[in-house]
């Protein structure tokens, strides 16, 4: 086998290891279920009840925001579970065997893909319950989830550098809550972010997960005419917006968490 | 044939601590290396030095042939380690966390699968194989993470600690399986706190204090050089020992050490029954109250205690608080 090879075949190694801790944990996997099944339910019938989104119902506004919300949250788990490794010791068999090093943090991200993937089915069932309609073509449909997926993945990234700089799980899972809450409010997820004042609508019409939310209305048809044109770039041209969103993080968040994860084990 | 371990001046310095300071080892084929210290000595460091865990400041290494830094990865094909920390993952069964480092190591899936079962038997696990770890105890998880060091028959093992933590039953098992690994003809490098392991399980040991190597040989060799046998007197009144130390001087052929605690003084002398008969003799002479007297051959304490000045295990503990 070459390096190429050897780096995909440990990758699918470790992310077979991921996925069965997964399944035996469902603690976790409830996490990324139940909770964003509540957040449908609260945002539909709580807001939905007292905010208008004009041409639309806010069931069908607010599903793409509960998506990417989720995403962003279950991220988090990419980071707690390589602090959790880094102090169990696993990592040191990891690295004393002749495996690709780069497999361990391949794994891990990719394993999170596959944890989305169970998140966003049990969130598009919801959204179906309380009204959510995919409005667009199939093969736009599919360019939504898969957009998703690929945000989620880059964005698994982040955490997992954060997680490797950090090294202690109860400060990491602090700082990322108090990281992602106003990441995923200071956004277009549940408002109009035109209609922001000031300053806050700048952050939120430049925050990376707006351009994401928009981009996944526009894929799955949850826009209407009627709504208002947003104004900054990254919104009017979602869809290639988000791609270079993503592309930027992985090229960033890749080497970085590839450098710590090498600091942080060799020590 | 060349050693199977060699490490010539190795160093590793931790900011203003020094970890390693011209750690020399070799290690014969087929043989087993103990290396005895207290938490600190640099035991560990050695070991994750030559696992190519860490890069050594000064100093080089070859295992198996290959250089630890530069040979790295094709190193790794050629050694198994478990540490004190049994690095296996509680929510996976015991067969598919040996499955998982079989195909690490490339052996291929059924290869692996096979492997697995193999090892499972070897070690008592079968029927817990198919079990989470989660719910072994720590003896079983030692030796599955012992497994998991043989998955790819690596002629070179590191074992840190491997008792460390365990009940005497359990430890007793696992000295068992480790026995049997070294007949097999594995070159092993063991660290240990605790004497009676390195006793019981090295070829030769290797006393470490202070980041590098201060005495080697055989048990009996490290014995030899803290003198012969040792008498130890035990008396009723704690305000003997004084005298105690006075009447047997001229009896020590070494440093003689009190344990006021325990009213007890142990003298090495050199010709053993003799000796003790005119201590005895001498004691009664002044009118001490002996409780207890016995000869005895110095142990590994005794080598350490003399070599370093301070007990492995009592400092070992104090270090681990």
């Amino acid at each position: 086998m070459n390096a190429l090879q050897t780096a995909i075949a440990d990758g699918m190694t470790i992310t077979k290891r991921n996925t069965l801790k997964i399944k035996r944990a469902p603690d976790q996997l409830g996490g990324v279920i139940i909770l964003p099944i509540v957040f449908v339910l609260l945002f539909a019938y709580v807001f939905g009840s007292m905010i208008d989104i004009p041409g639309m119902s806010y069931q069908e506004y607010m599903i793409p925001g509960i998506f990417v919300q989720t995403v962003v949250m279950s991220a988090q788990i990419t980071g707690y579970t390589l602090v959790l490794d880094l102090q169990k010791g696993i990592f040191d068999r990891f690295r004393t065997l002749p495996m690709a090093p780069s497999a361990v943090l391949t794994g891990q991200t990719i394993s999170d893909v596959l944890m989305n993937v169970s998140s966003i089915i049990a969130m598009s069932v919801m959204g179906l319950i309380v009204g959510w309609r995919i409005h667009s073509a199939p093969h736009e449909a599919v360019l939504g989830f898969l957009l998703l997926l690929l945000f989620a993945y880059a964005f698994s990234w982040v955490t997992a550098t954060v997680a490797l700089a950090l090294r202690t799980p109860e400060v990491f899972n602090n700082i990322a809550t108090v990281v992602s809450m106003p990441l995923v409010f200071l956004s277009n997820a549940f408002v109009d972010s035109a209609r922001l004042p000031g300053p806050l609508k700048v952050v939120a019409e430049w925050n990376p997960v707006s351009t994401i939310i928009q981009a996944t209305r526009e894929l799955f048809g949850n826009t209407d005419p009627a709504m208002p044109v947003p104004g900054a770039w990254p919104l009017r041209h979602a869809v290639t917006a988000s791609l270079l969103w993503s592309a930027l993080i992985l090229a960033v968040f890749v080497p970085l968490a590839t450098r710590l994860y090498k600091k942080a084990v060799g020590r | 044939m060349p050693p199977a371990i060699v490490a010539e001046g190795l160093v590793k310095r931790y900011g203003d601590v020094i970890a390693l300071d011209g750690m020399d080892l070799s290690v014969p084929e087929g043989t087993v290396l103990g290396l005895l210290g207290p938490n600190g000595a640099g035991k560990t460091t050695t070991v994750r030095i030559l696992t190519t865990l860490l890069k050594p400041d000064a100093g080089h290494a070859t295992v198996a042939g290959f250089d630890v830094v530069r040979d790295a990865q094709r190193l790794r094909s050629h050694i198994g380690a478990s540490g004190q920390y049994a690095a296996v993952d509680d929510h996976l069964t015991g067969a598919e966390n040996l499955e998982m480092v079989g195909r690490l190591h490339h052996l291929g899936t059924k290869r692996s699968k096979e492997r697995a079962r193999e090892l499972l038997e070897r070690f008592d696990l079968t029927r817990a194989g198919d079990r989470p770890v989660q719910g072994y105890s720590g003896g079983m998880r030692r030796r599955l993470d012992l497994a998991g060091a043989l998955v790819a028959n690596p002629p070179v093992l590191f074992l840190d600690e491997p008792t460390t933590g365990l009940d005497p039953r359990a430890r007793a098992g696992l000295w068992d399986v480790i026995s049997e690994l070294v007949t097999g003809g594995t070159t092993v490098l063991l660290t240990t706190q605790y004497m009676e392991e390195a006793d019981r399980l090295a070829d030769r040991i290797a006393v470490v204090d202070h980041g590098h190597v201060i005495a080697l040989g055989t048990a009996d060799e490290l014995k030899d050089q803290v003198g012969g046998d040792r008498i130890t007197l035990t008396v009723t009144n704690p305000a003997d020992l004084q005298t105690v130390r006075r009447v047997l001087a001229p009896l020590a052929v070494g440093e003689m050490q009190t344990d006021p605690a325990a009213s007890q003084v142990a003298v090495p002398v050199a010709n053993g029954a003799a000796s003790l008969t005119t201590a005895l003799g001498a004691l009664a002479a002044e009118r001490v109250t002996v409780r207890d007297a016995g000869l005895r051959r110095p142990t590994l304490d005794d080598v350490f205690l003399t070599l370093t000045g301070h007990e492995a295990t009592k400092n070992a503990k104090e270090h681990s608080r």
